[in-house]
């Protein structure tokens, strides 16, 4: 198994290193060398994720090191998707690193093997662990579009054409990419959070319990209902956006890793090492 | 067996051909001995080398120029021939024996047709000869000889030239692959260097931004302000990007009329500004007021408006019209003509940079034209012929030597050398052909057939 992961995180970052070549050098084949390798260790990391399903019978989200593995895995599948929808090329040059970051700190990290409990094989729960987390990949690209957004607007704005001015494509395929992401990050986390309250219904006998996680992740969903509300009604495009859109992810980021460090809660087993 | 010792011969000439070139100056593409001994020449002048008056006067028409063709192809001492005139440049290239008379006709020819005393255009004419004349003609192809470097047309331009020869039969053998090298190259260095990234002219360098804004330009909408040369310019490429709708605004509203017949848009009178600017993306300002037009705090009104969808301004007037404190509003960009003038500047660098790349890939390519202009001389054409048949006959003679076992090393030596007698015998009426010193064939060619029916270029 650790064989398997050690493949696929080093496939990742060949994968980001094809990509950090073509941001320097612009040449095509790099960019599609490292998108090909990153379908090729995605590829494996699907199998080697269905495997442990398999053998295990639960979702492997039972310590750090499996949460931050499942994690990679999502960021790496939306940003294929996104990739193939919008032919963003240059989000790789942030997609990629960070998906090689998260999957080598997963195999730096022990795996020791948590209980597995019985109420992890729960319908609810494993809709409500994919939508997490298909939703936080999501946001973690929408934030990567938004420092790109903001890269290139200053470029534009200060009127030096440098570095990043040939190297990034338009503000507004820019900004419509963020906010695609958004909105899909929005509907998955929105799904995930109705899935957990679901769950701890039937499993506590109470939709809300007032966890630290559930309240931070409260405050993140509103926090991207308020950026999806100004944006319609208010008409916060373009600078504004990304600057929540990366505020957005920080307090997602929190959410995710913070809350289990500095309070207690139920789902404090997943990021415990 | 008898024209064994012939080919050796050759072979002693060639070798001793190799030293001798090495000895002399490269630039000489013919060994001494070659009967098919021309040089590839160019003689021309350019807005380097001449003022705009000289070019002005010696610039040839497409009909003066078939006719200029024809004239000098008559010459006996030109082989083959082709001409290009653009406003910058006026080039002969040829392929002729004799290199001081070829440039001599030339020039007589040029002041004969454009009538123009020599004196006046020799000083300013450059004569280029062998590897540096086709170095010039890929660096002239390459825009790296260009006024605007990495300019696109003049390739466009060569094409011209090379089909303007081609229809008058001036054309052969050398200018043929010299013209088809020249256009891959070109194409090579347009695709692997950056020469011809990014904007050199300001109202291009408006649109570039434009479309770093917007993406795609296709049915956005624009506003021209005032008019003037830039900024209709600029609107021209913008109707070439395909926006959806072009408003005009002029203070007198004929002019203004006038413009937008002229660009099929839309003329709205000076009082409706306010209402254009909540409506358009990318507004071009070009007009002779001494103060703002546009000034910050009636911008933030209408952004809101506008539900801050991105609006671009191009300032093209002096002094300003567009407040550039409106740059500092969100979705809002100013640039104005200095702005746009230090994009321009920066890309020009860049395009140098990137020239030094292309000079590579030309010098690169006149090593390789050297090769096969060389391989044209008679001897090395029939020493790689030689080489390829005895290559084949040894493969085909071991195949069967092997299933002949039985056979003795004498017996297998006869049939080695009955191979060799076969290649020598069949060759001999070919190199025979090869070596004739005819005035009616045209050498290079002959041999350009020869290389081609035995795949003797490896390229």
């Amino acid at each position: 198994m650790e064989i398997f992961e050690i493949i696929i995180s080093s496939l990742y970052v060949m994968g980001a290193a094809g990509y950090l070549i073509y941001l320097f050098l612009q040449k095509d084949h790099f960019q599609k060398i490292g998108y090909y390798l990153l379908i090729a260790g995605f590829g494996l990391h699907c199998i080697s994720l269905i495997y442990k399903v398999v053998r295990t019978g639960y979702i492997p989200v039972n310590n750090l090191h499996e949460t931050l593995f499942i994690a990679g895995w999502a960021l790496v599948g939306v940003f294929l998707i996104f990739r193939y929808k919008y032919n963003l090329k240059i989000l790789g040059v942030y997609a990629a690193p960070l998906a090689a970051l998260i999957v080598v700190s997963a195999c730096l990290l022990q795996n020791e093997p948590g209980q597995p409990r019985e109420i992890f094989n729960h319908f609810w729960l494993v809709f409500h662990i994919i939508a997490i987390f298909t939703g936080e990949a999501s946001f973690a690209l929408a934030c990567g579009i938004g420092i790109l957004y903001l890269l290139q607007e200053r470029s534009i704005k200060t009127k030096r054409p440098g570095f990043f001015f040939k190297r990034l494509p338009s503000l507004e395929l820019l900004d419509a990419t963020g906010h695609a992401c958004i909105v899909t990050g929005f509907t998955l986390l929105t799904i995930g959070l109705i899935t957990g309250f679901i769950y701890a219904h039937v499993v506590w006998g109470r939709f809300w319990s007032w966890d630290p996680k559930e309240v931070w992740s409260g405050i993140s969903w509103l926090l991207y209902a308020g950026l999806l509300h100004v944006r319609f009604a208010v008409g916060w495009h373009g600078r504004n956006a990304a600057l929540l859109a990366i505020i957005g992810f920080g307090v997602l980021l929190f959410t995710f890793l913070g809350v289990n460090f500095f309070f207690d809660g139920h789902h404090g087993e997943f990021t415990k090492y | 067996m008898a024209n064994l010792p012939n080919i050796n011969t050759d072979m002693k000439t060639n070798s001793r051909y190799s030293n001798h070139s090495q000895d002399m100056c490269p630039v000489r593409l013919q060994p001494a001995e070659d009967p098919s001994e021309f040089d590839i020449l160019v003689i021309g002048l350019n807005h380097k080398t001449a003022p705009v008056e000289i070019r002005e006067q010696l610039a040839f028409s497409n009909e003066e120029t078939a006719h200029a063709l024809e004239m000098l192809h008559k010459e006996a001492n030109i082989r083959e021939i082709a001409l290009l005139s653009t406003c910058n440049r006026v080039e002969v290239i040829m392929a002729a024996k004799n290199s001081v008379k070829a440039v001599e006709t030339a020039k007589t020819l040029m002041a004969h047709l454009k009538k123009i005393p020599i004196v006046k255009f020799d000083q300013t004419l450059y004569i280029f000869k062998g590897d540096d004349a086709v170095r010039h003609v890929f660096r002239v192809a390459s825009s790296l000889d260009s006024m605007v470097v990495g300019e696109p047309q003049i390739l466009g331009q060569i094409k011209e030239a090379y089909h303007m020869a081609i229809e008058k039969k001036t054309g052969g053998v050398i200018l043929n692959r010299l013209l088809h090298r020249t256009f891959f190259i070109a194409k090579r260095v347009r695709t692997e260097t950056g020469i011809g990234d990014h904007a050199v002219s300001v109202s291009y360098a408006a649109i570039e931004l434009a479309r770093k804004i917007f993406g795609n330009l296709e049915g956005k909408k624009a506003l021209l302000i005032g008019a003037g040369e830039m900024a209709e310019l600029a609107v021209e490429h913008l109707l070439r990007h395909k926006i959806g709708e072009l408003y005009v605004v002029n203070r007198t509203f004929e002019r203004g009329v006038n413009l937008a017949v002229r660009f099929n848009a839309q003329a709205m009178r000076f009082e409706e500004l306010s209402d254009c600017l909540e409506i358009a993306d990318i507004i071009i300002s070009s007009t002779g007021s001494p103060d703002f037009i546009i000034r910050r705090d009636q911008m933030k009104k209408i952004m809101r408006i506008r539900k801050n969808r991105p609006l671009f301004f191009i300032d093209i007037a002096i002094p300003r019209d567009i407040d550039p404190q409106i740059n500092h509003l969100s979705n809002v960009y100013v640039y104005d003509i200095d702005d746009l003038k230090g994009v321009v500047d920066e890309n020009i660098e860049d395009r140098k940079k990137e020239a030094i790349k292309a000079e590579r890939i030309i010098d690169e390519a006149v090593i390789h034209f050297h090769k096969w202009y060389e391989s044209l001389a008679v001897v090395p054409t029939i020493v790689a012929m030689r080489k390829k048949m005895d290559r084949i006959a040894k493969t085909e003679i071991d195949k069967t030597l092997k299933s002949l076992s039985h056979l003795s090393d004498t017996d297998c030596q006869a049939i080695h050398r009955m191979g060799d007698a076969l290649i020598s015998k069949m060759l001999h009426d070919t190199i025979i052909c090869l070596k004739q010193n005819s005035r009616y064939h045209d050498k290079a060619m002959q041999l350009n057939i020869t290389r081609r029916l035995f795949s003797l270029d490896i390229e």
